[in-house]
């Protein structure tokens, strides 16, 4: 799996390039979904629940049907009777039978326009017999909750352990002996942390075009973060071969893993096969916020012991995730928050246990971190209480008992590279640590603090695979499954594969993703694509490279190992300059004389790490080799307003260790972007339901931060301590910025005015009550 | 409701003559009738600033603009800052820092910028921090845009 050493040729590793799109986005020549049209395109809007949890008991769509400029209305009626889902299958593209949150799509209309298809939702006739919902994870596991999915035990699952009423998924994992570990403890914190559903919020929403052909064949472009995912739910959904479906991604306007599994893609599909023209749906933000999906809002308990000299010697802990009305990344979320609830530190003995339980709300599925936000907030604030209590500085109570190179994780996967030590040392440094620690002083009522996280995150998952041609006038073309959703990896892979060859980033094109014609990805995502498909782009381009080689080495007389790559898209023999030739002479020679087309392709699956039983105890766990461990450290310094509560960031420090920076400006933006985002976690950003209800859809009850709201002040660190199974040592670093930054910004909190804030988002409402009951210091 | 008038709107230098309904946004007028489809429709309600193109020179929100009230006034979108397929001193500033990642708030972003510079050369971070206020974005955290925006400021200086 190791990947080969060659140095990069050229300058295309590590330049950092601006993304190889941005002229046509800047210049609004880009075609995002909703920019596309098809002839004799229809609009589709979708009819959503009124109920939390109803049964269906008529359709009655006459009305609609027959409302001028409607061409087609649909429900579940109209599909096929399946459920899909990628961990447990129980979704319906449409509500079959039941509703199981407001705003579930239950209808779709497609008409000649916008405003006829939301005037036709308006004569959908739904008769209903509402039931009583539930509305909260733990009552939902009560032995009384009303039941969401009667039918649970009938659906496939691949990765779900279920366990209990309305409980989706459990988990569990411990190590050594948690009642003897306990007992070491000199120093005992315990506490309850809470997180918010938190929104995607992509500027774009999601929207889809798809069209059938006279073969039965459909075609459907989607703001989606995998075609693959796409293609592979629109096959089940409506009960089509694979061979029948294709999925383009256009310009994708984000997606933070909230594009990852169903959106509007197979509500499109059917209505365009129902109507028998193209279909476009575009979700409106109120509707995206409505009935698409959050992050998991989550309960921690934690419990952490340690020796006075500052050893942890037990942690144990439960979390129980609202997992909303259907399952979608459900299991794999809390297995993963159960995997990183220790934290990356050595623990001689551990206990911990997860659950996620159906509600009548909003569905939670991937969201950037995918459990380990929440599980870093509880690690990471009940190591700074537990500093507290011990007398210690949290950086050097972080540096005692971090785990190293070598160290496994609990559960037994190995870490062969860890630079932790050195993050927080970094960020230590970069942000005058200890001089910011002693509560500066501020203008009037206000006071500063600082507080800092240890990060850890996984980055990986399954396969991808790539291929690489040479053009005929030595140019190449590249082609992987990879969406690009804004992060920047039709550059990135661009540069890796530059820089196998040495040819310039702009001779290397990137076909779009088609699954007509591009290899397999799963998706974009658990911050792989860098990692796993530049690896197989990497290989892809190394049996061109060997194939350039094996015919320069005939045109030139000598051995394949005699030559080498030189930047420009030449090759030459070793230590005879004048002895080269351009890419085009053996690319002709192939095409014309011998061999055939010049062309590498790789696949590849992360192949890592199974959990041991004799090192822990583990259950629910039913992915084992996600990927591999990366580090980080952040720190945030706060200014607290002791008369409002309310709390301004004046700066963070993110140190990440991304193996390879094969752009460092792109890796710098992720880290901007990831913190932000972060501090909206950390500050205000929070889903509210009043009942079943959501009650802030819309940007302008539910605040993403702006310009105003975060500092200018956001300095990323790079760390390169290469992973040899990555591109050029490579490793992702998408989610890692916003994993450690709500810790971090409650730790400043606590420092600035000793308020231990344990339910984000940290409003100013709940300091400002902090500091009420605080008191007079 | 659904009485279309023939108007004609100035966009981008260019006379174009359009039907629109009277309650039709200047947005959806852009975007579907005359394909500019630069401005975006990130949240329709004024919020998010991805829809925002200049009307006489000033940022406004095309979702919340009638297009039958804009006969009297130029309209110039993102499409219509490249001047013969050069980009304006604006647009390559964010080229040249990096400041683009999915680019969905950028179209709107850019003519903030613009606006901005237009009217102060040279403004603080602070003001510009301020003169962004009303654009999100999601992906970028603002910094590479508060860099491209201060290196144009600094040109001046220059």
């Amino acid at each position: 799996m190791t990947l080969p050493r060659h140095a990069p040729v050229g300058n295309a590793v590590g330049a950092s390039l601006p993304r190889i799109e941005t002229r046509d986005k800047i210049t609004g020549r880009a075609d995002y979904t909703d920019d596309l049209t098809r002839p004799g395109m229809l609009h589709g809007a979708l009819l959503g629940s009124p109920y939390a949890h109803a049964r269906i008991l008529s359709y009655d769509v006459s009305q609609a049907l027959a409302l001028p400029g409607v061409k087609a209305v649909i429900t579940s009626a109209d599909l096929p009777d399946i459920r899909f889902g990628l961990l447990v299958s129980d979704q319906p593209a449409l509500a079959r039978g039941k509703v199981r949150y407001v705003g579930e799509p239950v209808a779709a209309v497609a008409a000649v326009d916008r405003g006829t298809a939301r005037r036709a939702l308006q004569l959908v006739q739904i008769e209903y017999e509402e039931l009583p919902a539930v509305l909260d994870p733990q009552a939902a596991t009560a032995s009384d909750a009303p039941i969401l999915h009667e039918g649970f035990e009938s659906y496939r699952m691949q990765f779900a352990n279920p366990g209990g009423r309305n409980v989706t998924s459990t988990a569990t994992l411990a190590q050594g002996d948690i009642e003897a570990g306990f007992a070491q403890a000199e120093v005992i914190v315990e506490g309850e942390y809470e997180t918010p559903a938190q929104q995607h919020m992509y500027l774009e929403p999601c929207a889809a075009v798809a069209e059938f052909d006279g073969t039965g064949k459909v075609t459907v472009w989607a703001s989606v973060q995998s075609v693959f995912r796409s293609q592979a739910l629109l096959a089940e959904a409506l009960a089509l071969p694979m061979s029948k479906v294709r999925v383009i991604a256009p310009m994708i306007g984000g997606g933070f893993g909230g594009k990852g599994e169903q959106t509007v893609e197979i509500i499109a599909a059917a209505l365009a096969r129902a109507s028998g023209r193209p279909v476009k749906i575009a979700l409106s933000r109120d509707e995206d916020m409505i009935m698409m999906r959050s992050r998991h809002k989550c309960r921690i308990r934690m419990r952490t012991g340690a020796r006075k000299d500052g050893t942890i010697v037990a942690r144990e802990g439960e979390i129980l995730l609202d997992g909303g009305a259907y399952a979608e990344e459900s299991p794999l979320v809390m297995a993963f928050a159960v995997l990183m609830m220790n934290g990356p530190y050595r623990i001689a003995h551990a206990k911990y246990a997860g659950r996620v339980a159906y509600t009548n709300r909003l569905r939670a599925g991937a969201f950037r971190g995918f459990g380990n936000p929440q599980a870093h907030f509880a690690s990471e604030c009940q190591i700074d209480e537990l500093a507290e209590k011990l007398g210690m500085d949290p950086i050097e109570l972080r540096l005692k008992n971090a785990i190293s190179e070598g160290d496994r994780w609990i559960g037994g996967h190995r870490v062969d590279s860890c630079s932790l030590r050195e993050c927080l040392e970094k960020v230590r440094d970069a942000s005058d640590w200890t001089r910011r620690r002693k509560q500066m002083p501020s203008a009037g009522g206000k006071r500063r603090g600082i507080g800092i996280s240890a990060v850890t995150h996984v980055c990986g998952l399954l396969g991808a695979a790539a291929m690489v041609r040479l053009n005929e006038d030595g140019t190449v073309s590249l082609n992987t499954g990879a969406v690009d959703i804004g992060q920047g990896s039709d550059t990135v892979l661009a540069q890796i594969c530059a820089g196998v060859l040495g040819v310039p980033v702009e001779s290397v094109s990137s076909g779009i993703p088609d699954t007509e014609y591009s290899p397999y990805n799963l998706a974009t995502g658990a911050s792989r694509v860098t990692y796993i498909v530049g690896h197989a782009v990497a290989q892809a381009a190394e049996r061109v490279r060997e194939q350039i080689f094996v015919h320069a080495g005939e045109m030139l007389e000598c051995a394949p190992d005699d030559l080498e790559l030189r930047p420009g898209g030449r090759v030459g023999i070793k230590g005879v300059p004048q002895k080269e030739m351009p890419f085009v002479a053996v690319s002709g020679r192939a095409l014309y004389a011998k061999g055939g087309a010049i062309m590498g392709t790789h696949s590849w699956k992360f192949d890592g790490d199974m959990f041991d039983p004799k090192r822990a105890a583990f259950s629910g766990f039913n992915l084992e080799d996600v990927g591999i461990h990366c580090f980080g450290a952040q720190c945030v310094e706060v200014e607290v307003d002791e008369e409002t509560g309310k709390v301004e960031v004046l700066g963070v420090w993110s140190a990440h260790d991304v193996g390879r920076a094969l752009n460092p400006g792109a890796v710098n933006g992720q880290v901007h972007g990831g913190v932000v985002q972060g501090l909206g976690y950390a500050l205000v950003e929070e889903l509210v339901w009043d009942e079943g209800r959501l009650a802030n859809p819309s940007m302008m009850d539910y605040k993403i931060p702006g310009s105003l709201d975060v500092p200018y002040e956001i300095h990323p660190i790079i760390l390169e301590n290469p992973e040899p199974t990555g591109p050029f040592g490579a490793r992702g670093v998408g989610e890692m910025s916003l994993i450690g930054v709500a810790p971090a910004v409650a730790n400043a909190i606590a420092n600035a005015v000793d308020v231990r804030i344990r339910n984000i988002p940290a409003t100013a409402e709940k300091v400002l009550r902090g500091l009420i009951a605080r008191g007079t210091r | 409701m659904n009485e279309k008038f023939a108007i004609a709107l100035q966009v981008n230098g260019d006379s174009r003559d359009v039907l629109v309904t009277a309650r039709e946004t200047l947005l959806t007028t852009l975007r579907e009738r005359l394909r500019l489809t630069g401005a975006k429709r990130g949240c329709n309600q004024g919020v998010c600033g991805a829809c925002s193109v200049l009307v006489n020179g000033e940022v406004i929100r095309s979702c919340l603009t009638l297009s039958v009230t804009q006969t009297e006034n130029e309209i110039v979108t993102i499409e219509g800052l490249a001047d013969d397929g050069r980009l304006s001193p604006v647009q390559q500033a964010f080229v040249d820092h990096g400041a683009v990642q999915c680019g969905f708030c950028m179209p709107g972003m850019i003519i903030a910028a613009k606006a901005l510079l237009d009217a102060n050369p040279r403004p603080t971070v602070d003001e510009i921090r301020h003169g962004l206020g009303g654009n999100l974005c999601r992906c970028s955290g603002y910094v590479k845009v508060i860099d491209a925006i201060r290196s144009l400021a600094e040109k001046v200086l220059a």
